[in-house]
C-alpha cells in the first residue's frame, strides 16, 4: 500500500508568500487572544485550591453552591467534570482558611448536604509555589529552545537553528493561541505537552533538514528552492505515516485517558498539526529567506568524507 | 552486508531476557496488606510477635493469605481491602500504641523474582491514591525567636559582667545594643565576640549614644537553616509514624522545603491534622513578679508575652526560651501516685542539665510549657516547680483530664518542630481515582498501540511486522528499565507511555521509506535495505536527540508529574532508538540478510511514478546502446561506492556477487539527480539499472 504518489515535486516554495501571510496572520490572531483573553491558568499557576468530588447520583450543582454559599465562599467555580455524577470545585486562595482546614471544612459542609459525596482529589498551591511553576515553566521553555537552536547549529549551521526554533515557537504560539480563545485551562500537564511539542515537531524539521542537506550534497546544479521542494516531498510519506501513528495514541488518550489527560492531548493534537504546517511552510522558507547556500553544508560535509557514502 | 555478527544477537537476546524478567512482577499485581513494626527499641518485631499476630487475627476469625517477617516488620496479606482494613483494626486493639500498624500493598510476584530485584512498577500518588505535601519552613520565624533567644542572653551576660548598658532592642533582623559611653562598649565588645560565635557586630554612633549592631552570620544562618529543616524532617517522621503509612517519603526540597507523601492513606483528613499541627513548644518561666492586670489593660511588660492558658486564665510569660521541644525523647500519658492524670516526659542529656539548673533555681516558681501553632501561641500547662528535677524525668500533673494528658504527650512526643511550617501546597488523590486513573493510562496505551500496530503492519506487510515487534520491544524494555530504576510511575508518565508509542514508530517509518526509496530507484534488495538503514540512522538519531533535549529540561524543571513524565519520555528515547534501529535491523538481518537471492522485499507495494514507468518500454531499446552514457556515471559512482563498501566491516556474499552489476545500478543518489536534471541519457541509465537489478521495485512474488 502507498497512499501517497508524487510522480513530480511539489511546489512548496512557490508558495511562501502566501504561506508567510498566513503564518503571519495565525501568529497575531494567537498572540492577540493571549494578550486580550489571556490564558486560563489553572490552580497549579495561580495558586488556589481544586476539589474534585463524585456523587452516587447526579449532582446537584446548584445545591452545591448554595452549601459554599453558607460558608461565606464567594468567587467559587462550582462545574460538571466529565461526568454528569463528578463535580470540580475551585476556591482561590483564601488566607482565612489554611489549606488542610479549607478542603476538610467544604468536604464536611457537603457531606452533610449529602452524604453519597466522594472525594476524588485535592489540590492546593500556594501563590509563591503557582509563581515558581510558571517561572520555571518559562524558563525550561526558554532552555530548550536555546538547546535546540545550539544542537541544529552544530549538526547543521546556524541557518537552520533559527529557522527551526522560530517554526517551533510558532507552534507553541498557536497551541497557547488556541488555549486563550477557547479558555481551556492551562496546567502543568498541559505545559508538559507544550514542551513536548517544541521537542517532537523540531524532529520534522530536522528530518527535512536532513533530507535538504543530503539533496545539497547530489543535486549539484539545481536551484535551492528545487532542493528544498524535492527534500520535502520525499520525506511527505513518512510526515504523515507518522504523524498519523502518533496521532492515533494521541486520539487513543482523548477518549480513554480521563479529563486529565485530555487538554494534554489536545495540545499535542494542535502541535502535531501545526507541527507539519510549520515545519514545511515556516522552517523552509525562513531558511530560503536566511539565504541558505549549498557552501554551507557541504563544504563543512567534506572535511570528513568518510561517513559519507556508507551506502553502496 | 545485512548480516549481524553473533555477539549482536546475543545483545538483542540478553535485553529481551532482561526486559521479560524485570517487567514480569507488573503482570502479578499487587494485593492488600498490613505492615506491623515497631515504634519503640524495647518492642521488636520478631517471631514471637509474629505468633502473636497470627493468634490474634485467628482469634478474630480474619483469614490471611501469608504472613511473614521481612526487614524488621511482620507483612501480614489479604485478599481484600475490606480484611485488611478489618485486621488493621483488630490488630491496634490487641497490640497497643507500641506499633505502628499500616496499610500497605506488596507485590505478588513469586519470590524469585523478588529475590533478583525484580519488583514492580513504583506508582505515583495520582495512580495508587494519596497525600502530597510541600512544606515551607518559616524562616523569619526561626530568625525571630534565635533573636529573641540570643537578646535575652547578651542581657544577662553583661549584667553578669557588670557592663552598664541601656538597652537591648530588636529592630528588623538585628539587635541593637545601646550603651552610654565607648569604654563600656568596647569591654562589651569584646565579651560578646567571643562569646558569640555566630553573631557578628558592628559599631554605630547615634548623637551621645554608642551602639552595637549585631546581627546573624551568613554561614550560621544557612547553618541554622539546614538544621532547622532537618529538625523538622525529623519531627515530621515522627508523626507519620503515628500515622501509621508503610512507605511514606519525607525529604528535603530546596534550601527550606520538605516534601511529605503518604501513599495509600485513606484518611486523608487525619493526616492533614496531624501533619498540620505545625506546633512548636518551648518551655519558658511565668513571669509572676510583674503586673497582670496593667498587663491585662495592655500595658503589656518589656521582655513578657500575655497568653492564655489552655483551660485556665491569662499568663504573663517571659521572653527568654529556657529549653525547646526539640531536647525532648518521650513523653507518655498515665497517672501520678494519687491517680491524678499526668503526662511522663523524659529529656535528652543536655536537655536533663539545663531543666535541672532552671528547677534548682525557681524552686515555687511556675513554669510554662508552650505550644506555639501558626501565629497563635497557647500555654498549654503551667505547673509549679516543687523541688529541683534531675536526671531528665519530668512528670506533669494538675487541671487535665485523661484524655489532654494523652492529647498534650502526643504532641511532646511527635516532637516540636524547630521552627513553624507552612503547607504550600498540597496533592491529595483518593484511591478510587487512583484506580481509574491506571485504567486510564493503560487503555490509552493499549488501544493507542492497537491502532498504530494495525496500521503499521498493512501499510508495511512484514517490515511494518518487523517495526510493531521492535516497538513491542521497546514497551517491554522502557516497563522493565522503570522497574529496575524504580521510578515513580504517574498518570503523565502513561501517557508518556503511551505517546513513546506513537512517536517510536518514527524511526522505523523513516527506516521503511527509505528502503522503499531506494526500491523505487532500482536498488537491489539487499543494497537497499542497508541503505534504507544506513541513511535514516543519522536522522532518527538528530531527531531524537532534540526530543532528548526537551525531556531533560522537563526533567530539571519540572515538579512532581511533570517530572515522571520527563522520566518516562527521556528513558522511551533511549529505548526506542535502541529497538528501532539496533534491533529491527537485527530481525530483518536475522530473517533476510542470508538469502543469496532475495528478489523481493517484503515492505507492501511500492508505487513507481508513472512518468518513469511509461519511460520504460522506450528505454529497454535505449538499453542496448548508450553504453558510454553508463560508464560515465559509472566512473563517479565507483569512487563513492568504493569508499563507501570500506566502511562496512562485514561485507555479505551478495554483496560482492552483486559487485558486477554494481557499476550499472547506480547509486540512488545519482538517480535521483538524473531524475531531476532530466537529461536522456542517463535517464537511460537509471532504467538500465532496474532491468539489470530484476524486478527491484515492483512487487512480483517469483519463487
Amino acid at each position: 500500500m502507498e497512499f501517497f504518489r508524487f510522480s513530480r515535486d511539489i511546489p512548496f516554495m512557490s508558495w511562501r508568500r502566501s504561506a508567510a501571510v498566513i503564518s503571519i496572520a495565525t501568529f497575531i490572531l494567537s498572540a492577540f487572544f493571549l494578550a486580550t483573553r489571556g490564558l486560563n491558568l489553572g490552580v497549579d499557576f495561580t495558586g488556589g485550591t481544586v476539589l474534585e468530588v463524585s456523587y452516587g447520583q447526579a449532582a446537584d450543582l446548584s445545591q452545591i453552591r448554595g452549601v459554599l454559599t453558607g460558608l461565606n465562599m464567594s468567587d467559587v467555580t462550582v462545574q460538571n467534570f466529565g461526568t454528569s455524577r463528578d463535580v470540580m470545585i475551585r476556591l482561590p486562595v483564601m488566607p482565612e482558611y489554611s489549606s488542610a482546614q479549607l478542603s476538610e471544612t467544604v468536604l464536611e459542609a457537603l457531606r452533610q448536604a449529602d452524604d453519597t459525596v466522594e472525594m476524588r482529589r485535592v489540590e492546593f498551591v500556594g501563590p509563591q509555589v503557582g509563581k515558581e511553576l510558571l517561572e520555571n515553566g518559562a524558563l525550561a521553555l526558554l532552555l530548550v529552545s536555546i538547546g535546540i537552536v545550539a544542537y541544529l547549529a552544530v549538526r547543521f549551521e546556524w541557518k537552520f537553528g533559527i529557522a527551526g526554533i522560530i517554526a517551533n515557537l510558532h507552534d507553541v504560539i498557536i497551541i497557547l493561541g488556541f488555549f486563550a480563545f477557547f479558555q481551556w485551562e492551562f496546567s502543568l500537564t498541559v505545559l508538559a505537552a507544550v514542551l513536548a511539542v517544541l521537542g517532537y515537531s523540531v524532529n520534522e524539521s530536522v528530518v527535512i533538514f536532513d533530507r535538504i542537506r543530503e539533496n545539497f550534497r547530489k543535486l549539484r546544479k539545481v536551484e535551492v528552492t528545487t532542493v528544498i521542494d524535492n527534500a520535502i516531498t520525499r520525506t511527505m510519506a513518512r510526515t504523515i505515516i507518522t504523524h498519523g501513528s502518533t496521532q492515533m495514541v494521541v486520539i487513543a488518550m482523548l477518549l480513554f485517558g480521563g479529563e486529565v489527560l485530555y487538554y494534554f492531548a489536545l495540545a499535542l493534537t494542535i502541535g502535531i498539526l501545526f507541527g507539519i504546517y510549520s515545519s514545511i511552510m515556516v522552517a523552509s522558507p525562513i531558511l530560503l529567506w536566511l539565504g541558505v547556500k549549498r557552501e554551507d553544508l557541504v563544504r563543512l560535509e567534506e572535511k570528513k568524507p568518510e561517513n559519507d557514502g556508507a551506502v553502496v | 552486508m545485512n548480516r549481524y555478527a553473533l555477539w549482536k544477537y546475543l545483545i538483542i537476546a540478553v535485553s529481551l531476557l532482561l526486559g521479560l524478567l524485570y517487567t514480569l512482577p507488573n503482570f502479578f499485581g499487587e494485593s492488600p496488606a498490613v505492615q506491623i513494626s515497631s515504634l519503640r527499641v524495647s518492642h521488636q518485631a520478631d517471631i514471637v510477635l509474629l505468633q502473636q499476630v497470627e493468634d490474634s487475627l485467628k482469634r478474630a476469625n480474619i483469614q490471611n493469605d501469608g504472613l511473614f517477617l521481612e526487614e524488621g516488620s511482620i507483612k501480614v496479606r489479604f485478599v481484600d481491602t475490606d480484611t485488611q482494613i478489618k485486621a488493621k483494626d483488630v490488630l491496634q486493639l490487641s497490640l497497643g500504641d507500641d506499633y505502628m500498624i499500616a496499610l500497605n500493598l506488596l507485590p505478588n510476584s513469586p519470590q524469585w523474582l523478588a529475590n533478583l530485584g525484580a519488583l514492580p512498577m513504583y506508582l505515583g500518588l495520582d495512580l495508587r491514591g494519596g497525600v502530597h505535601f510541600m512544606l515551607e519552613v518559616d524562616m523569619e520565624g526561626a530568625i525571630s525567636t534565635a533573636l529573641d533567644r540570643h537578646s535575652a542572653d547578651i542581657r544577662a551576660a553583661l549584667r553578669e559582667k557588670r557592663i552598664p548598658y541601656a538597652g537591648v532592642e530588636r529592630l528588623g533582623e538585628t539587635l541593637i545594643i545601646k550603651f552610654r559611653d565607648v569604654e563600656s562598649r568596647e569591654q562589651a565588645l569584646s565579651m560578646l565576640k567571643s562569646d558569640y560565635d555566630d553573631l557578628q557586630f558592628r559599631e554605630e554612633r547615634v548623637d551621645n549614644r554608642f551602639h552595637l549592631v549585631a546581627s546573624i552570620k551568613q554561614e550560621a544562618l544557612v547553618q541554622m537553616q539546614d538544621s532547622t529543616v532537618q529538625q523538622n524532617i525529623t519531627t515530621l517522621r515522627n508523626r507519620v509514624n503515628e500515622l501509621g503509612v508503610a512507605e511514606p517519603i519525607i525529604q528535603k526540597a530546596g534550601a527550606d522545603r520538605v516534601i511529605v507523601q503518604l501513599p495509600g492513606v485513606q484518611d486523608t483528613a487525619k493526616a492533614k491534622e496531624i501533619l498540620g499541627r505545625t506546633a512548636t513548644l518551648e518551655i519558658r518561666m511565668v513571669d509572676e513578679d510583674r503586673d497582670l492586670d496593667a498587663a491585662l489593660r495592655g500595658q503589656i511588660p518589656f521582655g513578657s508575652d500575655l497568653y492564655e492558658e489552655r483551660g485556665g486564665g491569662p499568663v504573663l510569660v517571659k521572653k527568654q526560651v529556657l529549653l525547646t521541644g526539640d531536647r525532648i525523647t518521650d513523653a507518655q500519658a498515665g497517672f501520678t501516685e494519687d491517680n491524678q492524670p499526668a503526662v511522663h516526659i523524659r529529656l535528652d542529656n543536655n536537655g536533663a542539665q539545663i531543666f535541672k539548673k532552671l528547677t534548682r533555681e525557681n524552686v515555687g516558681r511556675r513554669m510554662a510549657i508552650l505550644l506555639i501553632e501558626r501565629n497563635q501561641t497557647e500555654v498549654v500547662t503551667a505547673p509549679v516547680i516543687r523541688e529541683e528535677i534531675g536526671g531528665g524525668r519530668v512528670q506533669i500533673s494538675g487541671s487535665m483530664t485523661t484524655l489532654e494528658a494523652r492529647d498534650v504527650a502526643l504532641l511532646l512526643r511527635a516532637g516540636a518542630l524547630a521552627a513553624p511550617m507552612d503547607i504550600i501546597e498540597e496533592r491529595t488523590v483518593g484511591p478510587s481515582l487512583g484506580a481509574d486513573n491506571i485504567e486510564r493510562g493503560f487503555n490509552s496505551t493499549l488501544y493507542g498501540f492497537l491502532a498504530v500496530a494495525i496500521f503499521i503492519i498493512i501499510y508495511y506487510m512484514s517490515f511494518g511486522m518487523i517495526s510493531i515487534l521492535a516497538l513491542s520491544m521497546n514497551l517491554l524494555l522502557l516497563v522493565g528499565l522503570l522497574s529496575i530504576l524504580q521510578a515513580t510511575l504517574t498518570l503523565p508518565g502513561m501517557a508518556a507511555l503511551a505517546l513513546t508509542v506513537g512517536m517510536a514508530i518514527d524511526a522505523n517509518v523513516l527506516i521503511n521509506e527509505r528502503i522503499r526509496d531506494e526500491l523505487r530507484e532500482g536498488v537491489l534488495p539487499q543494497m537497499a535495505i542497508n541503505a534504507g538503514y544506513e541513511r535514516a540512522t543519522g536522522t532518527i538519531l538528530d531527531s531524537n536527540i532534540t526530543t532528548l533535549i526537551a525531556g531533560i529540561a522537563l526533567f530539571a524543571f519540572g515538579s512532581g508529574p511533570v517530572k515522571g513524565f520527563a522520566v518516562v519520555l527521556c528513558l522511551g528515547i533511549l529505548t526506542s532508538v535502541f529497538t528501532a534501529v539496533f534491533v529491527s535491523r537485527g530481525m530483518v538481518n536475522f530473517m533476510y540478510g542470508n538469502r543469496r537471492k532475495l528478489e523481493t522485499v517484503p515492505i507492501g507495494k511500492i508505487w513507481i511514478p508513472e512518468t518513469s514507468r511509461t519511460k520504460k518500454k522506450f528505454n529497454y531499446a535505449a538499453l542496448t546502446k548508450p553504453a558510454d552514457a553508463i560508464t560515465a556515471a559509472a566512473q563517479s559512482t565507483a569512487e563513492e561506492a568504493s569508499g563507501g563498501a570500506e566502511t562496512h566491516d562485514e561485507i555479505g556474499q551478495s554483496d560482492v556477487e552483486s559487485a558486477a552489476t554494481r557499476t550499472a545500478a547506480p547509486d540512488s543518489a545519482q538517480s535521483s539527480e538524473i531524475l531531476l536534471s532530466g537529461s536522456d541519457s542517463s535517464r537511460a541509465k537509471t532504467q538500465a539499472g532496474k532491468k539489470a537489478t530484476g524486478s527491484g521495485g515492483r512487487k512480483s512474488r517469483k519463487k
